[in-house]
């Protein structure tokens, strides 16, 4: 077929993004490597403010969610929207501006929280000056995105896009709902929400940012990287529709389920075990959909770094889907809950699958982008066994701290005495901790050693230039995106 | 037109599928939210009452250094838990809580009942260096707080006019005299008055269950 040109893509703006992200990782792991040294050895704060587990553990989920993670959404969803959609970004720079405002962003977020500016909230603690950033620049988000599927030369939306599209829908509702608060000063506000209202909605909030962010959004990713990679159409087109608005429609009501045996109405802890537990379908659905299409290229997994991390991706995103509806069940939850465990949980979804997918995506994109080969194969070698040793080993200690805690807190005696008291049950986790500072630090090397290989990679070249081609047919686009 | 055909026009038509999501997404908060907003209002227990100035700024600064990463305000309802920590948690207690500190994670021990369990000077003496009374302790140090006035930046009759405005029945009268009540306190002397405030409602007929 005869290709006419129409233009080129805007992938200069995917290239930084990809170095923002890589950027973020870095401090944001080497941060969570530091809090985690801080459990062992509480003196290293050195009576800083700054350095303090409380200011520095939020700065550590701030810089690895927002930063590396939304940065490495914003990259990949301008990528993938023009390439499925076959035209340039409606207004790259409107695209160029979410970028950098974003990274402007995070970057104060990160200084106000080490000053001591924080909402109280998890995962929602930035000040309201700086939540009317983050929703000015994510409108933007949402303009471009869409406007370039409005403007796109190919009939059907393909599948990618509905959850980068979830994602910036949902996460927008979410963060304006959950912000709602009476400013006091600059640094200063009080939640619109009191009480046990203010649970419920922190969770509704906490929980589908998981979801829609951390789960949807990376879903986009897996939806257009992984065909692409494996170089076969998704295994089934109806399995993803139908794994789409299931993952929709229930996830938002499983919230609660970080509330169980809270101060919150009964019906609502129940309803939220109940779709907690449907959840695991579509969670699922979409796991069986994505390895069944890379089983159409098996001998690709022996040779392509890439898709190796984003099959391994793939199976710390299933066990951690799964493992998440046993921790909703409330009697599972009795054990679970204020845990180490939760930590464990958070983090082979965190590093197991959203750094891995992001990781494997990076090592398609920067050779492509630059238009160069990988520096080296042998370094990616060492970084994927990295990845994989730290995400065990981490998952490992924390799965070993928090069944002990939670068993050893409700331990009782013949005659109805506690049998531990809780400082001796802390002072004996630990080694836990010790094995968690070195799990972080194995994967934190990885993942320097992942960036010193796209340095040598792309030292001295540019983003290459990529025409687009011309508008084909669309039951051709459903297969080879 | 089966189902696929059907979602064919939506996957076809980017405002339908804006709104799809949007819909779709929105019956499960909709559903759990609203109702609290609505209809169950919850009052507080006979002795929550809202915090004092200084307890207020105490808190603020329990916010600030980030202490609910670790340390949970939310007794459960097992039994286990019961005997460790006093009756469970009542909604009511909550209600001046903006926003609640119920904490995800136990680093180190609930404290919604903490109030008099130990001294004023007990705590003092924890705050600034938490290993001088408990050996094995890995919670930081918290020098700086006695350094500082609490009410440094001259704001507490603001924070209490934002929460009157939120609905805390704080008099006129009371946040006229708030930066007089605090004069001359550490941020060391607000957070100790924070901790021991946080104590059971005796008044509550704990058989209920908390909800």
């Amino acid at each position: 077929m005869k290709i006419l040109s129409s233009g080129t893509y805007s992938d200069r703006l995917v290239s930084y993004s990809v170095i923002f992200s890589l950027i973020w990782s870095i401090l944001g792991m080497a941060a969570g490597v530091y809090v985690a040294l801080e459990l062992v050895i509480p003196t290293i704060d050195f009576g800083q403010e700054w350095l303090s587990y409380g200011r520095l553990r939020t700065l550590h989920t701030n810089a690895v969610i927002f930063g590396f993670g939304v940065t490495a959404l914003m990259g990949t969803a301008f990528y993938s929207v023009q390439r499925t959609c076959h035209v340039e970004l409606f207004s790259p720079r409107l695209a160029w501006f979410c970028i950098i405002a974003w990274q402007f962003t995070v970057l104060l977020g990160g200084l106000s929280l080490l000053a001591g500016w924080n909402a109280g909230k998890e995962y929602a603690e930035l000040e309201w000056p700086i939540d009317i950033l983050i929703a000015v620049i994510w409108v933007c988000f949402g303009i471009v995105f869409f406007g370039t599927i409005a403007k796109r030369k190919v009939k059907p939306i393909y599948v990618s896009n509905w959850f980068y599209g979830a994602l910036i829908i949902v996460i927008a509702m979410l963060h304006i709902v959950n912000s709602l608060a009476i400013p006091v000063t600059i640094s200063k506000s009080y939640s619109l929400f009191a009480g046990a209202q203010d649970a419920v909605v922190q969770w509704w909030y906490g929980h589908n940012a998981v979801g829609f962010l951390l789960t949807g959004g990376f879903l986009g990713m897996l939806y257009y990287f992984l065909p692409k990679q494996a170089d076969r159409p998704i295994w089934s087109y109806r399995l993803s529709i139908i794994a789409f608005w299931a993952f929709t429609y229930s996830y938002i009501w499983a919230g609660p389920h970080h509330l169980h045996y809270n101060a919150i109405p009964d019906w609502v802890q129940t309803l939220g075990m109940v779709m907690s537990i449907i959840l695991l379908a579509p969670s699922w659905a979409t796991m069986v959909n994505a390895v069944m299409t890379v089983s159409g290229a098996p001998q690709k997994l022996k040779t392509d770094h890439s898709l190796k991390f984003i099959v391994l991706a793939l199976a710390f995103y299933g066990l951690a889907t799964f493992e998440g509806p046993m921790m909703a069940i409330k009697s599972v939850n009795a054990v679970s809950h204020f845990t180490d465990w939760t930590i464990g949980h958070v983090h082979s979804g965190a590093l197991g699958w959203n750094a891995l997918i992001t990781f494997g995506t990076f090592y398609f994109l920067v050779p492509r982008l630059f238009n160069t080969q990988l520096y080296s194969k042998r370094l990616a070698d060492i970084h994927f066994w990295l990845a994989i040793s730290g995400t065990m080993l981490y998952i490992l200690a924390m799965w070993g701290a928090g069944i002990s805690q939670g068993l050893l807190w409700l331990s009782l005696g013949d005659l109805g005495e506690l049998s531990y008291g809780f400082r001796e049950i802390m002072a004996s986790m630990q080694p836990y901790y010790i094995l968690r500072v070195i799990a972080g630090l194995v994967f934190l090397s990885g993942a320097v050693v992942m960036i010193y290989n796209f340095f040598r990679t792309i030292a001295g070249r540019k983003t290459a230039t990529v025409q687009i081609p011309a508008p084909s047919t669309a039951s051709e686009q459903q297969v080879t995106v | 037109m089966n189902a696929i055909d059907i979602h064919r026009k939506l996957e076809e038509n980017a405002g339908l599928l804006i709104f799809g999501i949007l819909f779709v997404s929105a019956i499960g908060g909709l559903v759990q939210i609203l109702p609290s907003i609505f209809q169950e209002t919850v009052e507080p227990t006979a002795d929550t009452r809202p915090y004092t100035a200084a307890e207020l700024l105490g808190r603020d600064i329990y916010i600030r250094e980030g202490c609910s990463t670790c340390h949970s305000q939310q007794v459960r309802p097992l039994l286990a838990e019961v005997i460790r920590y006093e009756a469970p948690a009542h909604a009511g207690e909550s209600v001046y809580d903006r926003p609640f500190l119920w904490g995800s994670k136990r680093t180190g021990p609930d404290l919604s009942r903490v109030g008099e369990k130990y001294t004023d000077e007990w705590q003092r003496i924890h705050l600034i260096d938490p290993r001088a009374v408990v050996p094995k302790s890995i919670m930081p140090a918290y020098p700086w707080l006695e350094r500082r006035k609490a009410n440094a930046r001259n704001d507490v009759h603001l924070r209490m006019k934002a929460l009157q405005r939120l609905g805390h029945p704080y008099s006129d009268e009371e946040i006229a005299r708030a930066a007089d009540d605090v004069a001359g306190m550490t941020e060391l002397d607000a957070i100790v008055a924070y901790l021991q405030s946080l104590k059971i409602d005796t008044s509550v007929d704990q058989s209920e269950g908390g909800h």
